[in-house]
């Protein structure tokens, strides 16, 4: 199957039908919640949730004996909820530095859980397999009744948004602030956080426990380089994830056995790569762009004015002189000689230079135009 | 001198086992423009922050004109020291001033026309009216400290409390923030300010407190702002000449 195939049969094809709706609908629910934990600097929250989550998975399983999705999810859920709460408690009631906590949960829940899924494929149930899945994910196994409930999710989150937007914002900017204008601060954060860890713990069947924060993360990361507004990036964030969750499942269809997780996270880091270059006021190439056409600007300027400067001691402040004269001035290059000769500021002939009259008015205003510009 | 704005009570506060603040007590009359001051690490932003309730104290209570702080919230206004917080966030200077709104506003309910123009007018009053549309992380950090300081305006409150609104701003804007605050103390607001430089209290303040873990002085600056307490506050000989 071919790109095309797959547009063409992602209407009609139960199967691509639902993993695309189920990985667009994840990008976005997780690309907006993604936004607030970028800005709140908890980047590396989202990794540590989606690793304590998997001994959660492994012990729904160990307790029901059932691989019913929704059953290890709400174990994912818990798991996923008490590591955050331990990572919260450490920050606080420690030394500890949040990156040292977020490390310690990560690593402790992850082992836990490879522990017990070792242990649960040595038991003699045939029903263990596939409980791997969850490691880097497996998008082909999505039903529709596990997008049902990403869709549910996604509604609720974004109703939650809408009400609280004033009240997440303030947080986000200032959280010390937002106490003392009387909001109960604990409490918007915990509403962040359990909203956060609902969209990883959805996001684990299809894009697995390693990969999970990368869809958080990645497309905040893209849309903060186009906008400097909150609004915006939140929205744009979501357009990118949904935008990579459809992507990503096209090209992982249209080339056989290519995982669709890896895949959908690729695809969003190409985002995040094209809009660090090439974002017009935030990307590296235009500011860049910007960075040489400046120096050369006033590379230009500094010329002119070092010949101002001749020209003044002159009464005719057309007299010519020799070009000799400007090898002293080290701003000087031939390049910018010839620059201010097209732009008619300077006349050369031979190897005297003289102003014009145009020139020399440019350059007396040239200092005030400069700092008009900057305000 | 009229009413206590602000009254603390045996204040004790400590993060781990030294104490920062000990047993402080401290009226502050309504109307003053009041400096604290003390050397570095003297609990002097621990204070404010204890009495706004963003700490919580291990012992010791704070009233507001008689009542607790959670009570007299809408009195109160906070200007938060400018490094506090991301400049680099995607809001602009016109949103930022706008928050102060949002604790009359109180939950759910969204900024109207009416608390735009309140932000507005308060944006003017510092002389940034021109940069309400301009991202935050592009404005210098004497024009951010102008910004904080509106969004406290537009919270229209009786006290006024400023961690440090002098710091890394340029000659220009203390003189314009000073001039605001002179003006808050003429409507009879209370205005209480922590502060860093000595040489300029005389000529700002009309009542200061000197602090170090323990207060050591409170009082009119033309009473008690002088070379001992200086000493007993910063623990050397004290010895610059403040011009009044």
């Amino acid at each position: 199957m071919d790109l095309q195939e797959y547009f063409s049969l992602v209407f009609t094809d139960y199967t691509l039908r639902t993993i695309t709706l189920g990985t667009a609908i994840l990008g976005a629910v997780c690309g907006m919640l993604g936004s607030f934990a970028v800005l709140r600097k908890q980047s590396l929250l989202g990794d540590a949730i989606s690793h304590a989550a998997l001994p959660g998975i492994a012990i729904a399983f160990l307790i029901t004996g059932a691989k019913d999705s929704n059953v290890l999810l709400i174990g994912a859920l818990v798991s996923g909820l008490i590591g955050t709460f331990w990572i919260r408690g450490i920050i606080s009631r420690t030394h500890l530095k949040s990156d040292t906590a977020l490390g310690l949960i990560l690593s402790i829940f992850f082992g836990f859980g490879m522990l017990l899924l070792t242990f649960i494929q040595k038991q003699p149930n045939a029903n263990q397999a596939g409980l791997d899945k969850y490691l880097f994910g497996q998008a082909a196994t999505l039903v529709e009744s596990d997008v049902w409930l990403m869709a549910i999710v996604t509604g609720a989150c974004l109703i939650v948004l809408l009400l609280f937007w004033k009240e997440f914002k303030i947080l986000l900017f200032d959280a010390d602030y937002t106490k003392t204008l009387g909001f109960n601060t604990k409490f918007i954060d915990i509403l962040i956080t359990v909203f956060i860890v609902l969209a990883i713990v959805l996001g684990l069947q299809t894009v697995g426990v390693v990969l999970m924060s990368a869809m958080l993360l990645a497309p905040a990361a893209a849309a903060r380089q186009w906008t400097n507004s909150l609004g915006v990036m939140v929205f744009l964030a979501a357009l990118f994830g949904a935008f990579a969750g459809v992507f990503g499942t096209a090209v992982s269809a249209s080339q056989n056995n290519l995982s669709t997780g890896p895949v959908i996270v690729i695809v969003a880091g190409v985002f995040v790569l094209f809009s660090f270059i090439f974002s017009p006021s935030r990307g590296l190439l235009f500011k860049q762009i910007r960075f040489i056409k400046n120096r050369r600007d006033l590379q230009l300027h500094k010329t002119l004015a070092f010949m101002y400067h001749i020209a003044e001691t002159h009464d005719d402040i057309t007299h010519p002189h020799a070009v000799k004269i400007l090898n002293n001035f080290q701003g000087f290059t031939r390049g910018t000689l010839q620059k201010l000769v097209t732009k008619n500021y300077v006349i050369l002939i031979g190897n005297q230079w003289s102003l014009t009259q145009e020139g020399f008015k440019t350059a007396a205003n040239l200092y005030n135009q400069q700092t008009s510009n900057n305000e | 001198m009229g009413k206590i704005a602000v009254k603390v009570d045996d204040l004790t506060v400590a993060y781990n086992y030294k104490p920062v603040l000990w047993d402080i007590d401290l009226e502050i009359p309504e109307g003053v423009l009041m400096a604290i001051v003390g050397p570095n690490g003297a609990g002097k932003s621990t204070l404010i922050k204890s009495i706004l309730g963003i700490l919580k104290p291990i012992a010791g209570s704070v009233s507001i004109y008689g009542k607790s702080y959670e009570k007299q919230r809408s009195l109160v206004a906070y200007v938060p020291q400018k490094g506090s917080v991301d400049w680099d966030f995607p809001t602009t200077a016109l949103d930022v001033v706008m928050m102060g709104t949002y604790g009359s506003l109180g939950w759910i309910k969204r900024p109207k026309q009416k608390e735009k123009k309140a932000a507005l007018e308060a944006l003017e009053k510092v002389g940034m009216l021109a940069f309400k549309h301009r991202q935050i992380s592009q404005l210098s950090g004497g024009q951010q400290q102008r910004i904080f300081l509106a969004r406290a305006l537009v919270q229209n409150a009786s006290i006024y409390f400023m961690d440090e609104p002098f710091q890394g701003v340029d000659a220009t804007t203390e003189i314009a923030i000073i001039n605001i605050l002179k003006e808050l103390r003429k409507a009879g607001k209370t205005v209480i300010v922590v502060h860093h430089d000595l040489q300029t209290v005389p000529e700002y303040f009309d009542w200061v407190t000197f602090l170090n873990v323990k207060k050591i002085a409170t009082g009119p600056v033309k009473d008690i702002f002088n070379d001992d307490n200086l000493t007993k506050t910063y623990g050397i000989n004290y010895k610059v000449s403040i011009q009044e």
